[in-house]
């Protein structure tokens, strides 16, 4: 404990605030908040990959925080806020479970990801493999808190959170993704925003509403 | 049991018992300059204390003898309590008898012993703020375990001086875990102390309150022991806090009478700057509606069983 | 001991003198002076004499013997070893103390002769000891079968009443379904030697699957009789049936005999242990312990909710017999012995804190007739000896310092606090998170001891009736003030009481004895981490400062009280109906823990003339498990129904091929 490096203890220090991240992003009721949450992520993120960088002198990683830093601490959430405010979406009260089980059930899958990453952590060469338990932590909440929502704009604030532990991820096991694959993702994450924005556009103008409870009413028998 | 030990001992209890009320006095002062408005004098609660001790008592023709004697169960168990919490030294005698989990029991009796006594007049009001109390309790005792837990694992000890100890001797760094139980124990020192946002302990409307409900029945010496262990169950948490995260200048057997010495000033100072940030809570913070109060629970709970696991899994 | 006879001998008389007293009550049946002056005395002096033999035979190596009961081929064989002893002591302390309030308690027209009750209970005492002492699955299932008759027969004592019977016969289903459990579990155990005996089934080697089976089987049997979830649904119907020192038996001592069994299979019949099978135990034991709880705080009827109260605390007895299994199944021998030793304490524990709270129960329902919590309030006045000894026995289960349910709860916490030297990852992680759960429900013991203890004793009067209330008579006070001392005396010194407990440790597990601290008065585990509770000087503080307070108080400020009408904020009108029921205490939970319930709703109309609220709240596992296994079972006996169709022909025609058959197959 005592003996890690300065630099090392920080990136444990961002690892958990990720998750903590992570967790009030379940609980929150607010999309405005949750979008805010969502930069915070990036901000973290792009902090991980500056100490990562600087710790092994990997020139990409530089390139890769300006980027993520681009996009995700600005890009995003402006383009997120400017949605919220056209859609008049300003709250997500009520969802699919009550908060309290919710929280509970994001416990466990927290233990989870925990008990799974020991095995893999061994067999990873990095230095901060010990992370990785908390990106796939990161992860699987996201995938949760997407389940657990019932109005889409939190939904996509999940998914782009998953996109985030999942980098976090890549870069405590491999020390960040070869740039043809980061390119890769982030243009699937663009092109996913840009097919979502539209759907959404799409579902309000056919129930005036975007809440996905009414999309169930597309079934074909009652 | 050295002279040195048992002087802690003693000074720690006396200051805390004397001191509390101060403290109190020095929350509501922050409060009234964040507020904008005129505080009454830091030593307000003394005179407060005074007067009911000077008037006659008032009981209610049905209370029983457990009314009677639960405020000095309260007040008994508070400066027990005191006696254990490593606030100026960590060579306390009293702590081979009563480890953190024992600290966390004697909480839980006074709770008990509080709503026992508001059950016994049968108002109203008395059976509310009962089951109310019991209902942050139950939820505020386990996490505050699990926090000692995660103090425990990282110092190899349940015993209060001994994590203290233990703490204050690790190279200063980032532990993640430390940091998740550190806000989770802000939550629990806010809802045990009736503080917003899960109680105002200056509101007299009965809808509102928990604490205060529960004292409604009581008059004069009793009224002044209970408010008294009130105010030094706040100075207990707050103590907990600086030896669990801040456990940095006390003294200890190494250091000797100077560091006995050099303790109290450290302790003034840490309590000043916690009833400041304590006062700012209360003032950025709405109160809660009761059933929101659960929730709020549930999160510190859950961040503490957080720091735990991620304790297990970084090692930190 | 040096008498001529040995300590085995001597147990062996005193069972067979409760025995024997039991049968003396058939002498004069209808007569409650001799059995309430007499018999029941003496049985508690047996009792008591069990106890110190028990007692003082710990530490000494075991004796066994064999009987000439039993079969030709199958003699009963009986054995005493450390385990048996305490579990001996505990028989003995606390059924003394019951006998000694039964002697004062019951009465006429109950629905039972006073001497057919006074056999019944003895013979329980005597099948409960023999179930302790037996050395081979003959004689053990004997003895099971006999204590689960006679409790039948006890808690069917008003068998008058429809819903008693109801329970009874519960009761004595789930009784069966696991004694078909543990007869099956003997069987696997055997191994092929087809030898009955403990010593054959110690010796047999069992391959891991099928030492596996043997223990799911002993965990479902002997965990339908200690009420684990989901087997536990007959509990919280037959304790309030039974008288109330029948349900304190039941509840402090049957229950254990459970747990006795569990221990004595898995760590003494079979030779190694799995780890997984501590998770599985402990699993069903945190399961139990939450749903328990969360039960007993919604409950309305006050020997409902002890009932429940007994399903948590036997939750938590296995929470601490699974821990112990995975820290013997992961080699941490030392670790177990200490989950060992917190287990067997919280047996104690248990055993003496819930009869004293049934006793207490039952002086109240002798004295107001009531048992519904809306109907009781402001007992502390009328009958201050009850309300005081229960309200030891309430801040016991709540776990308060310095009394002993804190005891149990701290060296069980210390033993998960060391979970983490595990070598399994997702047991090191899971544990403590059971700690947490742990730590849950013993804060929520402390809600339900509030409810409990402030709706019966504290606040006002809800029933005119309680104005007449008499308090408890002298064998009433005598019982219930006995099991108080001991609830002090166990939390006070822990330290001889472990000193003692560690020979069981060592003769299950194989640990050198004298690991603990020197010190009487310190409670101190001595391993790597250092921690330790002196209940003796806490108490002995917390009782200065009091006492400090009191009279610094009294000196410097002289001054009077006077009584007054209470405060209430100015509200002149208080009555009785204006403080909080048992309902609304148990509203919190309701509405938290809400998807555990099966809660139906009645509300009235707005224009309803009467209004009526009701809330009915119900078992979620009846209803999803029993009621279809009821439905399929009876579905199944319709099928086989069919073959009994009254026609002679059709009975004919069975023979006739049946005749055919064997004909086909011999020729």
């Amino acid at each position: 404990m005592h003996s890690l490096s300065l630099d090392l203890q920080l990136l444990n220090a961002c690892a958990a605030l990720l998750l903590l991240l992570s967790f009030s992003m379940l609980a929150q009721r607010r999309t405005v908040t949750l979008v805010n949450l969502l930069a915070l992520q990036g901000a973290l993120l792009v902090g991980a990959t500056l100490i990562v960088a600087w710790r092994t002198g990997e020139a990409h990683l530089y390139l890769s925080a300006l980027l993520t830093l681009a996009l995700k601490v600005v890009g995003l959430p402006l383009l997120l806020h400017r949605l919220i405010r056209r859609m008049d979406v300003y709250w997500d009260t009520e969802p699919v479970i009550n908060p309290s089980a919710t929280m509970l059930i994001g416990l466990l899958v927290v233990v989870f990801s925990f008990g799974l990453a020991q095995p893999i952590s061994a067999l990873a060469s990095t230095a901060t493999r010990s992370t990785l338990g908390i990106a796939i932590a990161v992860i699987l909440l996201s995938f949760l808190a997407m389940i657990t929502r019932r109005k889409a704009m939190s939904q996509v604030v999940a998914f782009l959170s998953m996109e985030n532990g999942l980098f976090f991820g890549a870069m405590s096991a491999t020390y960040g993704m070869p740039m043809v694959v980061e390119l890769g993702v982030a243009l699937d994450v663009l092109v996913a925003m840009l097919v979502l924005g539209v759907f959404f556009f799409q579902i309000r103008e056919q129930f005036d509403s975007l809440d996905l409870y009414h999309l169930e009413t597309l079934k074909e028998r009652e | 049991m050295t002279p040195l030990a048992a002087a802690t001992q003693l000074l720690e209890v006396l200051s805390a018992t004397l001191a509390a009320p101060m403290f109190l006095g020095w929350v509501n002062q922050c409060r009234a300059w964040l507020q904008n408005r005129r505080a009454p004098s830091v030593l307000q609660p003394y005179f407060g204390l005074r007067k009911l001790l000077h008037k006659d008592a008032v009981l209610a023709e049905n209370a029983s003898p457990l009314f009677r004697a639960a405020p000095y169960v309260v007040f008994g168990t508070m400066v027990v309590a005191a006696a254990i919490i490593p606030s100026m030294g960590t060579g306390l005698p009293m702590s081979t008898a009563a480890d953190g989990i024992a600290l966390v029991g004697l909480l839980a009796t006074a709770r008990m012993f509080l709503s026992l006594a508001a059950m016994d007049v049968g108002t109203a009001f008395g059976s509310l703020g009962a089951r109310r109390e019991m209902m942050v309790g139950f939820l505020a005792e386990p996490a505050l375990l699990m926090i000692l837990f995660v103090a425990a694992l990282l110092s190899s000890t349940t015993s209060l001086p001994l994590i203290a100890e233990g703490l204050s001797s690790h190279v200063l760094g980032v532990y993640p875990s430390l940091a998740f139980t550190a806000v989770a124990f802000v939550l629990v020192l806010l809802a045990e102390n009736a503080r917003i946002p899960i109680d105002n302990p200056s509101t007299h409307l009965e809808l509102t309150m928990i604490h205060e409900a529960m004292l409604l029945e009581y008059s004069a010496r009793h009224l002044a022991l209970m408010e008294w262990a009130a105010a030094l169950k706040l100075f207990n948490y707050a103590c907990i806090g600086f030896a669990l995260f801040l456990p940095w200048g006390a003294g200890n057997e190494a250091s000797g009478p100077l560091g006995l010495l050099l303790a109290v000033p450290l302790l003034a100072i840490k309590l000043v700057v916690a009833g400041a940030v304590l006062a700012l809570i209360e003032t950025l913070s709405a109160k809660l509606r009761v059933f929101r109060a659960p929730e709020f629970l549930a999160t510190a709970f859950l961040l503490a069983v957080l720091g735990l696991l991620v304790h297990l899994l970084l090692g930190a | 001991m040096n008498l001529p006879v040995s300590d085995l001998e001597a147990c062996l008389a005193l069972l067979a003198a409760w025995g024997g007293i039991g049968l003396a009550g058939l002498l004069r049946p209808r007569s409650l002076r001799f059995a309430g002056r007499t018999l029941f005395p003496l049985g508690a002096v047996c009792g008591v004499g069990l106890a110190i033999v028990a007692a003082g035979h710990l530490g000494q190596p075991p004796q066994s013997e064999v009987l000439p009961l039993g079969l030709p081929g199958m003699p009963f064989h009986i054995r005493l070893d450390a385990l048996s002893c305490v579990f001996l002591s505990l028989l003995g302390s606390v059924s003394a103390a019951i006998s000694v309030f039964s002697a004062g308690y019951f009465r006429q027209g109950e629905g039972t002769l006073p001497g057919l009750l006074c056999l019944e209970y003895h013979l329980f005492l005597a099948s409960m000891g023999m179930v302790l002492l037996a050395d081979d699955a003959y004689s053990f299932m004997v003895a099971w079968e006999t204590m689960a008759l006679s409790s039948y027969f006890l808690v069917t004592t008003q068998h008058r009443i429809p819903e008693i019977r109801a329970a009874g016969f519960l009761y004595l289903l789930i009784a069966h379904v696991g004694a078909l459990g543990i007869l099956l579990s003997f069987g696997v155990l055997q191994g092929g030697t087809w030898q009955f005996t403990f010593d054959a089934m110690r010796a047999a080697h069992l391959a891991p699957a099928w030492a596996s089976v043997a223990f799911c089987l002993a965990l479902f049997g002997f965990g339908a009789k200690a009420g684990l979830v989901p087997l536990h649904v007959w509990l919280p119907e037959a304790h309030p049936a039974a008288p109330s020192p029948v349900s304190a038996l039941m509840s402090g001592v049957m229950l254990k005999t459970a747990v006795y069994g569990v221990l004595r299979v898995t760590f003494d019949l079979l030779g190694s242990q799995q780890w997984w099978w501590g998770l599985v135990a402990l699993g069903l034991g945190l399961m139990s312990a939450f749903y328990g709880v969360i039960f007993a705080a919604v409950q309305t009827d006050m020997k409902r909710l002890l009932a429940w109260s007994s399903i948590e605390n036997v939750g938590i007895v296995f929470t601490g017999v699974g821990l112990t299994i995975v820290f013997k199944g992961a080699g941490l021998v030392p670790l177990a012995a200490l989950s060992l030793i917190a287990t067997l304490y919280h047996c104690l524990n248990h055993a003496y804190m819930k009869s004293l709270l049934f006793l207490g129960t039952g002086s109240v329902l002798h004295a107001t007739g009531e048992r519904n919590l809306g109907r009781l309030g402001g007992l502390i006045h009328r009958m201050p000896w009850v309300a005081w000894l229960t309200l030891v026995g309430a801040l016991a289960i709540a776990g308060l310092p310095p009394l002993n349910g804190f005891v149990s709860e701290w060296l069980l916490l210390q033993a998960f606090l060391f979970a983490g030297d595990v070598p399994h990852t997702f047991v090191n992680m899971l544990l403590p998170v059971g700690a947490a759960v742990v730590a849950l429900c013993t804060a929520l013991a402390g809600y339900v001891m509030v409810k409990f203890y402030g709706v019966i004793f504290l606040g006002q009067r809800r029933e005119a009736g309680l104005a007449t209330a008499k308090d408890a008579g002298v064998s009433e006070r005598l019982g219930m003030g006995a099991l108080a001392l001991g609830c002090l005396v166990l939390g006070l010194v822990p330290a001889q009481v472990i000193r003692l407990l560690d020979a069981v440790a060592h003769e299950l597990l194989q640990v050198p004895s004298g690991r603990w601290g020197s010190q009487w008065w310190l409670l101190a585990p001595a391993a790597a981490r250092q921690a330790s509770y002196g209940p003796l000087a806490l108490f002995a503080l917390l009782l200065l400062t009091m006492l400090l307070t009191v009279y610094g108080v009294r000196l410097l400020y002289r001054r009077r009280e006077r009584r007054s009408a209470p405060w209430d904020c100015g509200f002149a009108a208080l009555d009785a109906r204006m403080q909080d029921t048992a309902e609304g205490f148990g509203q919190p939970i309701r509405h938290i823990f809400e998807p555990f319930f099966r809660m139906s709703r009645q509300l009235p109309a707005p224009d309803d003339e009467h209004p009526v609220y009701r809330v009915t709240v119900g078992d979620r596992l009846w209803s999803v498990l029993y009621l279809p296994l009821a439905q399929a079972v009876h579905a199944t006996a319709n099928l086989v129904a069919r073959l009994q169709q009254g026609r002679i022909s059709t009975y004919l025609t069975y023979s006739f091929a049946t005749l055919l058959l064997l004909l086909a197959f011999v020729l």
